[in-house]
């Protein structure tokens, strides 16, 4: 009998996919098991989705090619960082550490830190900077 | 023409005070001006968020059976200080576990300490204790192990002995490797700028003098109210002061207690900060009754008009040689980019403007809504004229 294995990949679909039954495709024709962590649908319908994929590696591998077959790209992940909203004190310790301008004050007026999740890269430098434990990693 | 705390008083009692918050007052002012504003606003409230380091708790567990005179405590395995009578001990924010690797693996995560301790009882969380002593006729009881929670304590109270420092230095690191400071993380060649005050929201640079602010002063504290019990450790009146007379470096600190059962883990939150240690976030807000129009300029203070020290952390500052690189404003530091030593560097507050914005709020409304009276200072802290200064410990040589 096979191990079964997990996966996690982010893949963005271009619109004129959209329509097409893709989740319950790889789900049906390749026994694979799917959990969304994360889903984001642009206004001009185009898509990002983080899912675990789990099942035989030998399953995974064609259902991955199925996905670059029918034109749709992705990238592994093995992380995605969130921030605790009751933890944070917006004091902005973190926004001089963060490489990408993921934590940022948008607006001087309030002060306030923003956390833009599409600019994360998942490094993690935040987490042990911050002082009051708000940034944290699921794998 | 001068009001009275008592008269200001009775404007809270009724529900009839004019209250802003130190934020608030700045527009006010600009546009009544001072005379006008003095008659027209009875109290402008002040609000600060940050890791205050000198932070603890007494707390009373109440006798057990048969009796202990608890010498050695940890809390959730920190030590507390049981130095003083049978069941009283003293956690302290800073304090943590004993076999925590502190620095051994380094930077340090630090993640528990006496803080946490404080945060989590607040919290209504259950926390174990243990307990050694050598045993006395009287209390012959030689050890102990039970869990505590806040509801059962006979006391548990804040004593901070320095809180809401007056200003502070903005910390740089102009070395060629990250160091971990009290200040945050600090990126090499100057990489960032990190300072902690809330300016122009900040109690003690509302009040520069302490004249309204003294012993006996009731507060926000940790989201209850507290009291100004003393001077804080450290409390240095006569530190370098600008034009109007404020502070342009670390100044006046004061002493605070209160009662933890009231307090919420909105305003008192244990911090952990990489490679240095464990502490606890404080919030305190501390109303100015607006008495003369002395007052009234003394709150209007901006941002821009408070100046902090640029210190390097990683060698000036441990070496006790305090250089300053330059002085910035804290308008400057909060836009997010200040120019030091005419290089553009990135800044960032460990102290929270929005949780002192927030604090500030709450204290107005309480003022506002009649349930918050002021009360008259029972004894003023040293001023300028106390000639009092912030001395330091020079090591003497061994004969
Ligand atoms: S350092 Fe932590 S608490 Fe401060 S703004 Fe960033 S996430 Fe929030
Ligand atoms: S994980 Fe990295 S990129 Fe993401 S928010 Fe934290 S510091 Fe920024």
């Amino acid at each position: 009998m096979q191990r079964t294995i997990a996966r996690n990949i982010m893949l963005h679909y271009p619109k004129k996919l959209t329509e097409k039954p893709i989740i319950s495709n790889l789900i049906k024709n390749y026994d694979l098991t799917m959990n969304i962590s994360r889903a984001r649908i642009d206004q001009d319908e185009e898509g990002t989705l983080v899912i675990e994929i789990s099942g035989v590696k030998e399953n995974i591998d064609a259902g991955l090619k199925y996905l670059t077959d029918i034109g749709i790209t992705y990238k592994p992940v093995s992380k995605v960082i969130a921030r605790d909203d009751e933890r944070c004190t917006h004091c902005s310790a973190c926004t001089v550490i963060c490489p990408t301008g993921a934590l940022l004050i948008e607006d001087r007026s309030t002060m306030f830190v923003n956390f833009i999740q599409d600019k994360c890269i998942a490094c993690g430098l935040c987490i042990p900077a911050c002082p009051y434990q708000a940034m944290e990693m699921y794998e | 023409m001068a009001k009275t705390i008592q008269e200001i008083n009775e404007r809270i009692k009724n529900e009839k005070a004019v209250v802003f918050t130190a934020e608030e007052i700045i527009p006010y002012v600009e546009e009544k001006g001072y005379k006008k504003a003095a008659r027209e606003v009875d109290v402008v409230t002040t609000g600060t968020f940050s890791p205050m380091c000198s932070s603890g708790a007494f707390l009373n567990f109440g006798h057990s059976a048969p009796r202990m005179k608890i010498q050695n405590a940890w809390l959730n395995d920190v030590p507390a200080y049981g130095g003083l009578a049978a069941c009283d001990v003293y956690i302290g924010a800073t304090q943590i576990p004993d076999e925590d690797p502190a620095n051994k693996i380094y930077p340090g995560r630090f993640k528990y300490g006496g803080g946490y301790v404080i945060e989590e009882l607040i919290d209504g969380k259950d926390i174990t204790l243990k307990a050694t002593s050598y045993g006395t006729d009287c209390y012959p009881r030689k050890e102990l192990q039970t869990t505590i929670n806040i509801k059962d304590l006979n006391q548990a109270y804040l004593v901070n002995p320095r809180n809401a420092y007056q200003n502070y230095n903005v910390a740089v690191n102009l070395s060629s490797r990250v160091i971990y400071t009290y200040l945050g993380v600090l990126q090499p060649g100057m990489g960032n700028a990190n300072f902690s005050s809330a300016g122009q929201l900040s109690p003690l640079l509302n009040d520069p003098y302490y004249r309204t602010i003294g012993i006996g002063t009731r507060i926000f504290l940790g989201g209850s109210v507290g009291y100004v019990i003393w001077e804080g450790t450290q409390h240095n009146p006569t530190a370098r002061r600008g034009k109007t007379g404020v502070p342009t470096e670390g100044a006046g600190t004061i002493s605070v207690a209160g009662d933890m059962k009231n307090m919420s883990t909105r305003y008192v939150k244990g911090v952990s900060m990489l490679g240095y240690g464990v502490s606890l976030s404080m919030g305190i807000g501390i109303p100015i009754p607006i008495i003369d129009e002395e007052m009234i300029s003394f709150v209007s203070i901006k941002d821009e008009d408070i100046y902090a020290p640029v210190i390097d952390y990683s060698s000036s500052y441990p070496k006790r040689e305090n250089d300053i690189l330059t002085e910035l404003n804290y308008r400057d530091l909060r836009s997010g980019v200040a120019t030091i030593r005419e290089e553009k560097v990135p800044t960032a507050s460990i102290s929270s403007y929005p949780m002192a914005r927030e604090i500030a709020q709450t204290l107005k409304n309480w003022i506002a809504t009649g349930k918050f009276q002021l009360t008259e200072k029972v004894a003023p802290l040293p001023g300028v004229e106390s000639g009092q200064t912030f001395k330091s410990l020079e090591i003497k040589t061994k004969r």
